[in-house]
């Protein structure tokens, strides 16, 4: 059987501009990945091949890292909302035995400001011969501040009488407008209209590993060792503040704790890191404390959203007004999604604003915008389902315009047993604990791009392939095993793999929910190119045109007559001393972009104490193909439980007398425990022949939305505000009884 | 974390000598699960912690006709998994089971539970030199107040964050105190103080002074106790409000009841005005609640934390008339 080829486009760097190019590639059918249910490894659920690295310790992060001589590199923070450094003297800390380096505000002016922002701001640095004594040392700086007014609150900050963040202009920014149709016809044709207010708050990242970088110096050459999303974004970063070519500088992230989108770049604690390292002319780690975590390595904005949706009486939507705002801290924005979130309304107006507060400035976070967004729509759309008599399901299913996305509410509905235990009426049931059911959804992107890779192929049989990538806890390392496995009939503990290094080809950041799709479509390209090379050499041998040769089972055959025949090792061997060397990249054809999610909540409140349990979380999911469903369902439950600590327990709370931060740790700042964690039924809604699309984002969204819909079928209280604490629920059941 | 010097006692005797007259002298430092998170913020600045876990024969549970008697290095896991404390204290056992985590309660003594200092946010947090570390205010008033006291407070509005004192106190415990001048015992009733007696602690030791041992009378044949916990998060948290009750109820009529809450006042706070009301009493769902309604009257909430009244009203209610069925 001659091995059909395709034509496909793809785009390629030539003189630092991009140009569009013509390849062929072998054509393996509709989705490119082509029938996947023989396959060995990809689509089938694989242990990381690093979990017992993981689990032993043996798999070094960043703060693992040691080196000969290594210094240890502390921050000094702000210790003021809002001030102005007069003076700044390190003699104390200079004159501790073991600080080796302090660098101030004039030695990097790009770096550190004499104008404090919030509290947790970077002033200073100290490099000493052991993390105490750089304890140490920020204690012996002695800071002449000048203390200026300052507002924390979102609230507060939009009086325009409110002390200015920025001196030079209004805390509140332009409004971003987004319309559509007529509002006011809209509205006109409306048979019921509710208003209502939704509060989401800031959230912290929380990654376990915090942020931190070792850098080393060798005359002008840098080598680092980050906790990052994006090798090469730090890379660049560090190449340019220090103005030396990217080729001097080499950052390497082979294991990393997470990031959730606040680790992109070198950020000012990399900078600092490097810039002390060239200070001291040593080594030195800077690894962040979980206080300095919360303070001033990003967060998810708060959201105030003021709604006004109108409906006709048999529930069409017809018109949506929103006026929104929410705190990104210094700098940032707090925009969300710009037009109704997941509903089709033919009319609608939507003005939304930032507003800066003399707090840690926002960054990314797993899905940017979207759970406030969804937990404020998916409130509405029941509180609206309730006036008009409707059942929260059908409501959506008549408004939503995603097909996939009804039809996975309707698995969801039938799995969670929506139909028949789920209590129409909220507060039945005697006793005070009441149960209930809630739904909400998402909708997510996630395409792929922007990754090259290279694949060697040795005569003694072996295979390396190398991709600049990061696995950031999601299981990259694991997929790109699979498919080089996949690809050469070989097993994935015969595939050595580099990832994590910008000495490998280039690969964009891990954000998105963009890896997968962005690394498997180059590592699939890469190694299936790289093996038709190696058949190309060595089909003469078995007298058959190269695409008739198969590579299975640590074998190469002919397809039409397997016992012509060789192992994998024989066929590499006809290779002589040359190995197969193919520089590859991402192929259209193998991912997709656009994705549907939906959670079923079960909850019980006790309404004598206000405290609220998630019982169970029924989540569908659709990702198109799914690579590795083992690691796919892990980053689905983490999204569920991350989701769960968005609605129930996290809350960054700002103190408003003193501008400071209350709970920047991990006791006051709960993040949910083992013994919080529901059941999760995960459903796979399969599309394979869409190729691969992530999951990380889309899974944490719909869960707040959820879980307070289910609040209110449970005991008729609705909570307007996250989280849902007892205090919110008893004042909220209160209010109900109260009528 | 300010540095320090370390010295292993080896005897009860020697501990005074080697405590100070300030708390910024010396602390002493048993199972350290509380201890090394105020040091780390900065909270406690002690130029010396004496190690007492380098003191033989601490760690014991005796148990006589009469009561049972803890010795103050005791673990919390070994108070737990007692067969006394389970049988005839329930109160106590479960008012353990739901102190932090089986880590915690692995290193943690029963002696450091009730003398834990307070988890106040604002007296955590190196940023506020609040009363309580010798400051000027308590940033709980005008500030964030979710978490704090609705009784007995002012001029500070901690709460006391100890599950296993209330539980204690129900019980009629008393605390064994060795000082530069020997032994003395009082009960746990006497041993905490309110913020307006001594704002900077929370009970009667002095700084030269250690808990040696506690002592729990044995419970009546008849009466029965519970502990009732409201968190916030199920895994490792502080209580909002919890409630160790512990009741003597015969053919209906309560004899005898004693309740304590935790997390709502400075110290664990005894609800006198429902004990009394309960006495005598034959317990009705509607008693029940005017028990409740006695337990809070004299509540002052602060502008964040009145959700807290009706939990502990609540928690009366349960508690009496599970203890009563």
């Amino acid at each position: 059987m001659q091995q059909k080829m395709k034509k496909v486009k793809i785009t390629i760097q030539e003189d630092g501009e991009p140009k569009e190019i013509e390849i062929e590639v072998p054509d393996t059918g509709e989705g490119g990945w082509g029938d996947v249910s023989k396959n060995r490894y990809v689509s089938k659920s694989h242990t990381r091949v690093d979990a017992v690295d993981k689990v032993t310790g043996r798999a070094k992060y960043t703060a693992d890292i040691k080196l000969p001589g290594l210094l240890y590199g502390r921050i000094l923070r702000s210790a003021h909302p809002r001030a102005r450094i007069n003076r700044i003297d390190a003699t104390r800390a200079m004159a501790l035995d073991g600080v080796k380096a302090v660098v101030l505000p004039g030695d990097d002016p790009a770096v550190f400001s004499r104008e404090c922002r919030f509290a947790g701001q970077e002033i200073a640095a100290v490099a000493a011969t052991t993390p105490e004594v750089a304890e140490d040392a920020l204690h012996a700086i002695d800071v002449d501040y000048e203390v200026l007014p300052f507002v924390v609150d979102e609230d507060a900050a939009r009086d325009p009488a409110a002390a200015q963040v920025h001196g030079d202009r209004a805390n509140e920014g332009e409004s971003r407008v987004g319309e559509q149709g007529d509002i006011a016809a809209g509205f006109a044709q409306a048979d019921v209209t509710l208003e209502a207010s939704y509060r989401c708050q800031v959230q912290s990242h929380i990654a376990l590993e915090t942020h931190g970088t070792v850098c080393q110096w060798e005359g002008d050459k840098l080598t680092v060792w980050a906790s990052t999303q994006g090798v090469f974004s730090v890379r660049g970063e560090l190449a340019g503040h220090f103005g030396i070519p990217e080729t001097n500088v080499r950052v390497i992230t082979e294991f990393m704790g997470g990031g959730f989108g606040a680790k992109f770049g070198a950020r000012k604690e990399g900078v600092i890191c490097a810039l002390i390292a060239k200070k001291a002319g040593a080594p030195v780690k800077l690894m962040l404390t979980r206080k300095e975590e919360h303070l001033a390595t990003g967060n998810r904005p708060s959201a105030v959203q003021h709604v006004k949706l109108g409906a006709t009486k048999d529930g069409k939507l017809v018109a949506y007004e929103r006026s929104n705002y929410g705190t990104p801290g210094v700098a940032g924005s707090a925009n969300i999604p710009g037009a109704p979130y997941l509903y089709e309304i033919p009319n609608y107006r939507i003005e939304q604003t930032s507003v800066f507060t003399n707090a840690g400035p926002m960054a990314a976070q797993r899905a940017p915008g979207h759970p406030q967004a969804a937990f404020a729509m998916e409130s509405m759309m029941d509180e609206m389902a309730e006036a008009l008599g409707l059942d929260p399901v059908d409501i959506r299913q008549m408004n939503d315009p995603d097909e996939a996305r009804r039809n996975m509410v309707a698995m969801g509905a039938e799995h969670i047993g929506w139909k028949t235990r789920r209590s129409a009426q909220p507060n039945t049931g005697n006793g005070r604990i009441k149960t209930g059911m809630g739904v909400g959804s998402c909708r997510w992107g996630g395409g792929g791009g922007r990754t090259q890779a290279e694949c060697t192929i040795n005569p003694d049989g072996s295979v390396e392939v190398k991709c600049g990538t990061q696995d950031i806890g999601t299981g990259t390392l694991t997929l790109v095993h699979m498919i080089a496995a996949e690809e050469f009939g070989l097993k994935t503990d015969e595939i050595t793999v580099g990832i994590g290094d910008t000495n490998y080809p280039f690969s964009g950041g891990s954000g998105g929910s963009t890896t997968a799709a962005s690394v498997s479509p180059a590592i699939k390209g890469t190694t299936m190119l790289a093996k038709l090379e190696l058949f190309n050499k060595i089909a003469p041998r078995f007298g058959v045109e190269p695409g008739e040769l198969v590579a299975s089972d640590g074998n190469v055959f002919v397809s039409s007559d397997p016992s012509k025949s060789m192992t994998w090792q024989q066929a590499t061997a006809q290779l002589g001393d040359e190995p197969i060397f193919f520089h590859g990249q991402w192929l259209p054809g193998y991912s997709d972009s656009g994705v549907p999610g939906v959670h079923f909540v079960e909850v019980s409140v006790d309404t004598e104490t206000g405290l609220v349990k998630v019982d169970r979380v029924v989540a569908v999911h659709n990702s198109g193909l799914i690579l590795n469903p083992l690691t796919w369902a892990s980053q689905v439950n983490g999204g569920v439980l991350m989701g769960i600590g968005y609605g129930m327990y996290e809350n960054r709370i700002m103190d408003p007398a003193t501008g400071y931060m209350v709970n920047a740790n991990l006791e006051d700042y709960r993040l949910m425990g083992s013994t919080d964690i529901p059941e999760i039924d995960i459903l796979r809604y399969d599309e394979p022949e869409r190729g691969v699309i992530g999951i990380g984002e889309p899974a944490t969204i719909p869960t707040p939305g959820a879980i307070a819909n289910a609040i209110y079928n449970a005991c008729g209280a609705r909570i307007r505000e996250m989280p849902f604490t007892p205090d919110k629920v008893l004042s909220a059941l209160a209010a109900v009884q109260e009528g | 974390m300010q540095n320090f010097t370390y010295v292993n006692a080896t005897s009860i005797e020697q501990v005074p000598s080697l405590l100070g007259r300030s708390w910024d002298d010396a602390v002493v430092m048993a199972g350290g699960t509380d201890l090394l998170g105020e040091m780390k913020d900065f909270a406690a600045v002690p130029r010396r912690v004496v190690n007492l876990k380098s003191i033989e024969g601490l760690d014991y549970i005796r148990q006589d006709d009469a009561a049972l008697s803890i010795g103050a290095l005791t673990t919390l896991t070994d108070v737990l998994n007692h067969d006394a404390v389970s049988k005839d204290y329930t109160v106590l056992n479960q008012a353990v089971s739901v102190i932090a985590s089986p880590q915690i309660r692995n290193m943690a003594t029963l002696a450091g539970n009730i003398l834990q200092r307070p988890r106040c946010w604002y007296y955590r947090s190196e940023d506020f030199p609040c009363l309580k570390k010798g400051g000027a205010r308590c940033y709980a008033v005008g500030g964030v107040n979710t978490y704090h006291a609705i009784f007995g407070s002012g001029p500070s509005y901690i709460v006391h964050p100890s599950d296993a004192a209330p539980a204690l106190m129900a019980l009629g415990a008393t605390v064994k105190i060795h000082g530069p001048r020997g032994g003395n015992e009082v009960v746990l009733d006497d041993f905490f103080t309110l913020p307006e007696m001594n704002i900077r602690r929370e009970n009667i030791l002095r700084p030269n002074e250690i808990v040696t041992e506690l002592t729990i009378p044995k419970p009546e044949a008849n009466s029965k106790g519970m502990y009732l916990k409201v968190r916030e998060r199920d895994s490792i948290d502080f209580a909002l409000v919890s409630l160790a009750a512990q009741m003597t109820v015969v053919n209906g009529t309560c004899e005898r009841a004693s309740l304590v809450f935790g997390g709502v006042a400075p110290v664990p706070w005894r609800a006198i005005e429902a004990e009394r009301y309960l006495q005598g009493r034959r317990i009705t769902e509607s008693r029940a609640e005017s028990a409740a309604e006695a337990a809070v009257e004299d509540a002052k909430p602060m502008p964040h934390n009145g959700y807290k009244v009706e939990i502990a009203k609540n928690l009366v209610r349960q508690a009496v008339m599970a203890l009563a069925a």
